[in-house]
């Protein structure tokens, strides 16, 4: 490394251990003042690092990305087997094994089927070795056929059979009242996001849309006249769907930047309340 | 202070994007550096210097809180945290307003979490806000968290036609045949109102397809706002109301505040997070403008 490099470091260090000085001594009232001035610290120091990237790619960056990195994997891993395998499963199982994690054995859910998944959670281990690594497809290929068969129904009704009625709207008003003539409606005329009027331009817009759409997307019949046309207003529709999608993502990075410059100045720097 | 303050900062900042204006129609480059520096300049300004705008429900986020309001007291609402403090600063003051107001409503709560992360953030919930304005509400008769439950997909799966044996105890490992909330429910199908808040898998979106639609319950949803326009195919047939981003939160602050006295002054995360939000997309505006004006000028130059 360079001289240059070293002294960057040790600014860096000497920064944050002064900031957890500081921290300390206000907090120093409190039970656990120096643990929690020391955890605001770490925040402070890993944001920063995490965002210097902006600038350009530094050893803090990779520093905090590969701490983010392990520390994620090794929470999961922690949860997965103390939620998962001893919260759900070893008290249903042995009375032994809910005894020795401390947690109540369950004896009226015991039955003998749910020694299934442990012996097919071993077979998925067995990717790990190169001579029984074969077994581990038994289990996956349960985990897929499970994932999909559930899946399957749920997504039919929901995401399908539901969608496509949804999609044949009232295109002359709501219920529970409906269309009532012209007179009727004109003299309830209500502008207003909620009334009557701004309903049946939503009911046409997605009729139209999802027409539209579709014939875009429809490629055995040639793209020209009046198919041409509701073609183009379907790739409308599609980039009109893509920007707003991007504007709501920005609204939630924007939300995460809000979030995170808040913890800088109210807790690390304490210059707002 | 805080007026002079956002007077200078704004004059900072339209200042400084008229002279990368001028600058890029001369044909100088724009360092890309330049542009996250106005970005942060655009979100620090009014979080030092508060701005404040006045928020309206629209329609979507209307449709959960006249639900909520409409139910008459002693309703059953079941409200799940499934998400992590990646997305707690635009779903954390959902989560805070929603159970205010359903408490507040007299509704019978139930906590729950289908992410491991959401626990500490429904612990956090239960702390900071519910037990100070409620100080008078008991756990296990008038609210009651039943915490986590690994498993995804597979606890909605069981717990649409029995809760209680995915949760046999509440978060303190009080046995829910015991609490006084749980008298008249055994399922999901029992609960008046569903609310999902979340943004990742599992999350709105399976309590739709999982709980929702299979045992007909009326589902509202709280969602980060990346996956927003995923779920507005599910209004209104399938969700009642939808919470979209910091915006749904602002939104909800706003018509909590204005239609109840009670939560008048109450604090607003979500509607002060709406001043940085609106000034930092203002000047993501103001950068596409002056590209789109660098771009045609430069093309024009070229057509010469």
């Amino acid at each position: 490394m360079k001289r240059t490099t070293y002294i960057v470091v040790a600014g860096v260090v000497l920064l944050f251990g002064l900031s957890w000085v500081l921290h300390a001594v206000s907090m120093s009232g409190e039970a656990d003042g120096v643990a929690r001035a020391f955890m605001i610290t770490i925040a402070a120091f890993l944001t920063l690092a995490i965002y210097s990237f902006l600038y350009k790619d530094n050893p803090f960056y990779k520093f905090a990305e590969h701490l983010y990195v392990g520390v994620s994997a090794a929470y999961w891993m922690c949860q997965a087997f103390w939620s998962t395998i001893v919260g759900n499963l070893f008290p249903r199982l042995s009375e032994g094994l809910s005894n020795y994690f401390q947690q109540p054995y369950q004896a009226s859910d015991w039955n003998i089927t749910y020694w299934i998944p442990v012996i097919l959670g071993i077979m998925l281990l067995m990717r790990l070795t190169q001579k029984y690594g074969w077994m581990s497809r038994w289990p996956l290929a349960m985990i897929v056929g499970t994932t999909a068969g559930l899946n399957f129904v749920r997504y039919l009704r929901s995401d399908f059979i539901v969608q496509v009625s949804s999609t044949f709207m009232p295109l002359l008003g709501e219920d529970p009242h409906g269309w009532q003539g012209f007179g009727a409606f004109f003299s309830n005329l209500d502008l207003s996001a909620s009334g009557q009027l701004a309903a049946i331009v939503s009911n046409w817009v997605i009729f139209f849309g999802v027409i539209c759409g579709i014939i875009y997307f429809y490629f055995s019949k040639e793209h020209s006249g009046a198919f041409g046309r509701a073609s183009r207003l379907g790739i409308w529709i599609l980039m009109i769907t893509f920007g707003a999608s991007f504007g709501y993502t920005v609204m939630g990075r924007i939300s995460l930047l809000v979030g995170r410059i808040t913890f800088l100045f109210r807790d690390w720097l304490e210059i707002i309340s | 202070m805080s007026n002079l303050g956002v007077i200078i900062s704004l004059l900072v900042i339209f200042g400084g994007l008229t002279w990368l204006l001028f600058r890029s129609i001369k044909g100088r480059e724009v360092d890309r550096r330049v542009i996250f520096v106005f970005i942060f300049l655009a979100v620090a300004a009014p979080i030092l210097f508060p701005i404040t705008f006045q928020e309206h429900a629209s329609p979507v986020v209307k449709g959960l809180f006249d639900h909520i309001d409409n139910l008459p007291p002693g309703s059953r609402v079941l409200i799940s945290f499934d998400y992590d403090p990646a997305m707690a600063p635009e779903v954390q003051p959902m989560a805070n307003a929603i159970s205010l107001h359903c408490l507040d409503r007299g509704h019978k709560v139930v906590f729950m979490s289908l992410w491991a992360t959401g626990q500490t953030l429904l612990f956090n919930t239960l702390q900071d806000v519910i037990r100070p304005e409620f100080p008078d509400l008991i756990d296990g008769v008038d609210f009651v968290s039943t915490g986590y439950k690994a498993g995804n997909e597979g606890v909605l799966n069981v717990i649409v036609s029995d809760f209680k044996k995915m949760f046999p105890t509440d978060v303190n490992g009080v046995p829910l045949d015991s609490a006084v909330i749980f008298d008249e429910i055994n399922s999901c199908a029992d609960f008046d109102l569903i609310v999902a808040l979340g943004g990742g898998r599992p999350g709105p979106k399976e309590w739709v397809l999982f709980v929702g639609d299979p045992a007909d319950v009326p589902i509202g949803v709280g969602v980060a706002a990346v996956v927003a326009p995923q779920l507005y195919p599910y209004y209104p047939r399938q969700i009642i109301g939808m919470l979209g981003g910091v915006k749904g939160a602002a939104e909800y602050e706003s018509e909590l505040a204005h239609r109840h006295e009670r939560f008048k002054d109450m604090a607003q995360p979500g509607l002060k997070m709406m001043g940085p939000q609106t000034l930092a997309h203002i000047v993501i505006m103001c950068f596409i403008v002056i590209g789109n004006v660098v771009f045609f000028r430069s093309r024009r130059r070229e057509g010469r």
